[in-house]
């Protein structure tokens, strides 16, 4: 589905039509251009609009990014999004989407990469109980217990949950609901909490 | 802060008056239930007041019925309240008067602040 990538600025309150205070997010959403259709019909073999976000000088590019902001008459930009959408008659090359695309009250899914949090155990990673904090206890407080069985199977099975890096990782957070839109200043105000730290690219998609 | 976060919640900002610790005020605070909506008044101390911008808060404690201390926390722009109207000003030394829950009677009496 079509969606728009964007800069998560922050989080802070609102009230909602409720008149209750609500948290919220604010992107800003510089405009998307088009810089490329993709259709069953051509050698691609699939339909899709290619966008690109954050712009930047021609030389950080390679020749072939290059090519491809040349060939579509668009300023140089550092990232490229596909959406796949059934239907592409609606945009062509050099078309820019922002936030009109979206409007008040409208339900949109968002991704972004998660904060990394290092190598954790499995208390935090996990939400693991730990062990008992008295009772003669030592080492045991954060331990993961028993990850598995005897003799048989002799094994640990795959996919048990251990220790390890956590976080940044592609989230997506479905089901939020857009709370204001800022034409003028190409901001989207978002209810609730998405992946990613401030200053992160997200990518805003539509539902349907 | 971002100013650009700030600006979000700018407009749903509403005039108050101003009103600190120790204070007396009258909250006339709109209950809605369901289609019906009525005004209902909480009257009390500020016992502190608590952020900036839009996550403003303050809290008003009064003695109910039984002698039962009652605290209610609003936020400070909420369209739920119609008016905040100040009765007394009080002369206290701390911006949290917390002490203020251990005390009752005489002893949580607050004196009033002249300014001139």
């Amino acid at each position: 589905m079509l969606g728009l990538i964007g800069t998560k600025k922050g989080m802070t309150q609102a009230f909602d039509e409720s008149e209750q205070l609500t948290p919220v997010t604010v992107f800003e959403v510089a405009p998307n251009p088009v810089v490329q259709i993709k259709q069953v019909s051509t050698a691609d073999g699939y339909s899709a609009v290619k966008v690109a976000f954050n712009e930047t000088r021609s030389r950080r590019l390679s020749q072939a990014e290059a090519g491809l902001f040349k060939k579509a008459n668009v300023a140089p930009y550092k990232g490229l999004k596909e959406f796949r959408l059934e239907n592409t008659d609606a945009y062509s090359v050099g078309d820019t989407l922002d936030v009109s695309l979206f409007e008040v009250g409208e339900i949109v899914d968002v991704t972004g990469q998660s904060k990394g949090r290092g190598f954790q155990g499995t208390v935090k990673r996990h939400g693991f109980r730990g062990g008992p904090k008295t009772h003669g206890q030592s080492d045991r407080h954060r331990a993961p217990g028993s990850i598995g069985q005897s003799s048989d199977p002799s094994r640990v099975f795959k996919g048990t949950r251990m220790s390890g890096h956590m976080g940044d990782r592609q989230v997506t957070v479905k089901g939020l609901k857009i709370i204001q839109i800022d034409v003028e200043r190409n901001l989207l105000v978002i209810k609730g909490a998405v992946p990613g730290a401030r200053g992160d690219s997200v990518i805003i998609k539509k539902r349907s | 802060m971002d100013a650009i976060l700030d600006s979000i919640g700018a407009n749903q900002l509403r005039d108050v008056p101003e009103f600190g610790a120790g204070d007396t005020v009258r909250v006339h605070v709109r209950v809605v239930e369901g289609e019906k909506e009525r005004i209902q008044i909480f009257e009390g101390v500020i016992l502190k007041r608590k952020g900036a911008g839009v996550h403003a808060t303050f809290t008003v404690r009064k003695i109910s019925s039984g002698g039962i201390g009652v605290e209610r926390v609003f936020p400070l722009h909420t369209p739920r309240i119609s008016e905040i109207e100040v009765l007394r000003r009080g002369k206290v030394r701390r911006s949290k008067i917390y002490y203020m829950r251990g005390l009752r009677g005489r002893a949580a009496r607050i004196a009033e602040r002249r300014d001139n």
